[in-house]
């Protein structure tokens, strides 16, 4: 049977289209309009920074692409690796390796950190194997052993909660890492290791797309492109400069400049 | 983490499965003073027995229905048979035990586990003991575990000085009942200073149809006693009605130990009304670990007495309700001496249209000065229309005591499962993970193999839950 998704794959093939796609992607959440139009495309080990005022979408386009269901998908197309992805449930999209590192991680209690990604990973590994993974990632993240054995998320200061989000990264090895704000609420020596791990994840090739605020954590994580959000819409893309525009003028004035 | 052995390879069927057994002796359907006469009679039972018998009898014969609670109207009192029975003796060697009796043990793993993990182990179906056996060892330090009626034979002071003291036949219509027509259970008495290092286990099994089974156990440990008590039970699945009447008398002696576990696991067509408690003598420590999945409806509320000082209470109970069932369970804890602790948890699912109830009484009395006592409950819904109750109780007669109560009720968040599938898990399995962590609290207080058998029992419980 010929599908729609044939039918994309086919053309994908033909326009040798990147690794993620996103088209004219508009999403609505209880009748309201949030994203109005985003086209979006990244390869593989490629670093794209969102930024963008309070409001602008950031979050939604985050939770858009991993799928959450209050958002609804108005019009446009997503692909990941030519295969659509817009009618995928969220597992179904994490099993293609699409990783979604939240700015609020859920507290799920009496469920540990290796019961969760032994089954999330579907590994065959045996439970003293998988353990020394983990433990192994622990350690090159410089994260307490007693994550282990801790509730997921239960008790969490800030930046644990953020550390615990750049582990499961490094444990899953996405092919699509999205992190939303993975430096708020972490200090100095968490935000250091929190960009070691967007490194080590773009160095296996992993796409990453990084929602932030601030520039400091792109002090050690240079992305290669930079996108401004604001409104539902990328007014302006560049490089890594655009970003320490950003911080010396602010929002607004490109914003002024840009925003239609 | 997984393990392969069959024991602990579990589905519906390992539970609701029928044995066409021949009964030895099967009495009419209903309940009646000529009835009552006829088991004392069959069990050869002393003349005072049988008074104790006859007098709960009209106990329950005027006492009304309790008018609080889940609804028992329907119950029907003269639709169960209140003896029957596979078996003539009760054998302490697999081999003495009526082929298709065994078979059903067999299927629910009893001998295995008694080879692999047990200090001892007893099996009952319907209304009589097939089997029961202590290790050689324990015997020889003057352990006694056996089945109750077996007890009445041969420790006829124990039972007159014990039977009926922790819940005296006027409790409750069900009390009075299981105190008319008691048949089975077991019987454990630890002599002073004895440690059992392993648990002693009993199983209750429903094969008929009809049934009413009113097991009686009686558990005294001696003063600088331990025992860990585990019961399990199950029965075949039938659309009529079977009843389950237990009476759960504890007494734990000065600087003792006792922790009861209960995995309870009925077809949905069992009536479970069952009494529980314990006396709680100076420094001991006593612990119900109750888990209800099973039955149509459970109302069970373990309780401990705190009437020594320093005497501690702890009371751990889970609760699973499916659609049409109802879990009305709890605790209690009633400190009448200065210086006693307890701590009552719960944590109860609810499922479909299923519905729990948490009922839990703390209660101090005067003269229990300095006595602290926690109560905390949790509940968790998983559908729309599943259902929870929340019923605690503080009693305060003591000025200077410490008593705090917290409550939550919560259903399984949109988020939390966004969160869980964005790792892959499938909607299924994220609830099923919600839910393990939640009865988490509970779970690693159980021996291993127990506690992988209670998981299995609720992913089969959470199976197609969803979507």
């Amino acid at each position: 049977m010929f599908t729609i998704v044939n039918f994309i794959n086919l053309v994908a093939i033909y326009y040798n289209m990147s690794f993620l796609e996103i088209n004219n992607l508009n999403v609505s959440t209880q009748d309201k309009e949030i994203l109005k139009g985003i086209n979006l495309k990244i390869n593989p080990g490629e670093v794209h920074v969102i930024m963008g005022p309070n409001g602008s979408g950031k979050s939604t386009l985050a939770y858009t692409i991993m799928g959450h269901p209050k958002y609804n998908i108005t019009s446009g197309l997503m692909t990941l690796n030519n295969i659509e992805i817009n009618s995928l449930k969220v597992n179904e999209r994490a099993n293609l390796g699409i990783f979604l590192g939240f700015q609020y991680p859920s507290e799920i209690s009496g469920v540990t950190l290796t019961q969760f990604m032994k089954q999330a990973r579907k590994s065959d590994m045996n439970y003293v194997e998988f353990f020394n993974m983990i433990k192994s990632k622990m350690s090159e993240l410089n994260i307490d052993d007693s994550f282990i054995k801790r509730s997921l998320n239960e008790g969490f200061s800030g930046g644990e909660k953020k550390k615990n989000e750049i582990l499961q990264m490094a444990v899953l090895e996405p092919k699509l890492a999205i992190l939303d704000e993975p430096d708020s609420g972490a200090d100095v020596d968490a935000l250091k290791l929190i960009a070691h791990g967007i490194n080590n994840a773009r160095k296996n090739n992993t796409a990453v797309l990084l929602i932030t605020h601030y520039n400091r954590l792109l002090t050690y994580v240079k992305p290669d492109f930079v996108h401004i959000l604001h409104d539902g819409k990328i007014i302006l893309s560049g490089d890594y400069n655009l970003a320490e525009v950003i911080e010396n003028k602010g929002y607004e004035e490109i914003i002024k400049n840009n925003g239609k | 983490m997984e393990n392969n052995n069959s024991f602990l390879d579990i589905n519906k069927k390992q539970y609701d499965f029928r044995e066409d057994i021949i009964y030895l002796e099967k009495f009419p359907n209903g309940l009646s003073k000529e009835v009552i006469e006829n088991i004392s009679k069959i069990k050869n039972e002393p003349e005072w027995m049988l008074k104790i018998r006859l007098k709960a009898f009209e106990e329950f014969s005027k006492r009304p229905m309790q008018n609080w609670g889940p609804d028992l109207s329907h119950i029907d009192f003269n639709s169960v048979t209140y003896y029957i029975s596979p078996n003539d003796k009760v054998a302490n060697n697999w081999d003495d035990v009526p082929e298709k009796v065994k078979k059903t043990f067999e299927k629910l793993g009893i001998p295995e586990s008694e080879r692999k993990f047990l200090a001892g182990a007893g099996a009952m179906m319907e209304s009589t003991t097939a089997y029961h056996k202590l290790r050689d060892d324990l015997t020889a330090k003057g352990v006694i575990f056996c089945d109750t009626d077996t007890a009445l034979k041969e420790h006829p002071e124990l039972l007159k000085k014990y039977f009926g003291t922790v819940v005296p036949m006027s409790d409750n219509k069900f009390a009075a009942l299981n105190t008319a027509a008691w048949s089975g259970g077991s019987f454990v008495y630890v002599p002073k200073n004895v440690k059992i290092d392993l648990p002693l286990q009993a199983y209750f099994r429903i094969n008929a149809q009809n049934v009413g089974q009113f097991e009686r156990t009686l558990i005294i440990v001696d003063e600088g006693a331990e025992v860990h008590y585990i019961e399990g039970c199950s029965a075949a699945s039938y659309s009529s009605d079977s009843l389950h009447a237990a009476v759960v008398e504890v007494i734990a002696h000065k600087d003792s130990r006792v922790r009861y576990t209960t995995l309870q696991n009925w077809s949905d067509n069992v009536y479970n009304l069952v009494t529980k408690r314990a006396h709680a003598y100076e420094n001991s420590y006593v612990e119900w670990l109750d888990a209800n999945i099973g039955s149509a409806i459970t109302m069970k509320y373990p309780s401990v007495y705190l009437k020594g000082e320093y005497a501690k209470a702890n009371i751990l109970s889970v609760a699973f309700a499916n659609s049409g069932q109802i879990q009305d369970a709890g605790s209690k804890a009633i400190h009448f001496a200065p210086n006693t602790s307890s701590t009552i948890l719960s944590k109860s699912i609810s499922k479909g249209s299923g519905k729990t109830v948490f009922r839990g009484l703390v209660q101090i009395m005067k003269g229990a000065y300095n006595s602290k006592s926690f109560m905390k409950c949790d509940a968790l819904m998983i559908d729309k229309e599943s259902k929870s109750d929340t019923i605690p109780s503080l009693k305060i007669n003591e000025e200077d005591v410490q008593v705090g109560h917290e409550a939550t009720v919560g259903k399984v968040g949109e988020d939390q499962l966004f969160y869980l599938m964005s790792r892959g898990l499938s909607e299924n399995d994220a609830v099923s993970l919600i839910v393990g962590g939640f009865f988490k609290q509970f779970t690693k207080e159980l021996p291993l193999e127990y506690a992988l058998e209670f998981n299995k029992l609720i992913e089969l419980e959470m199976k197609d839950s969803v979507g």
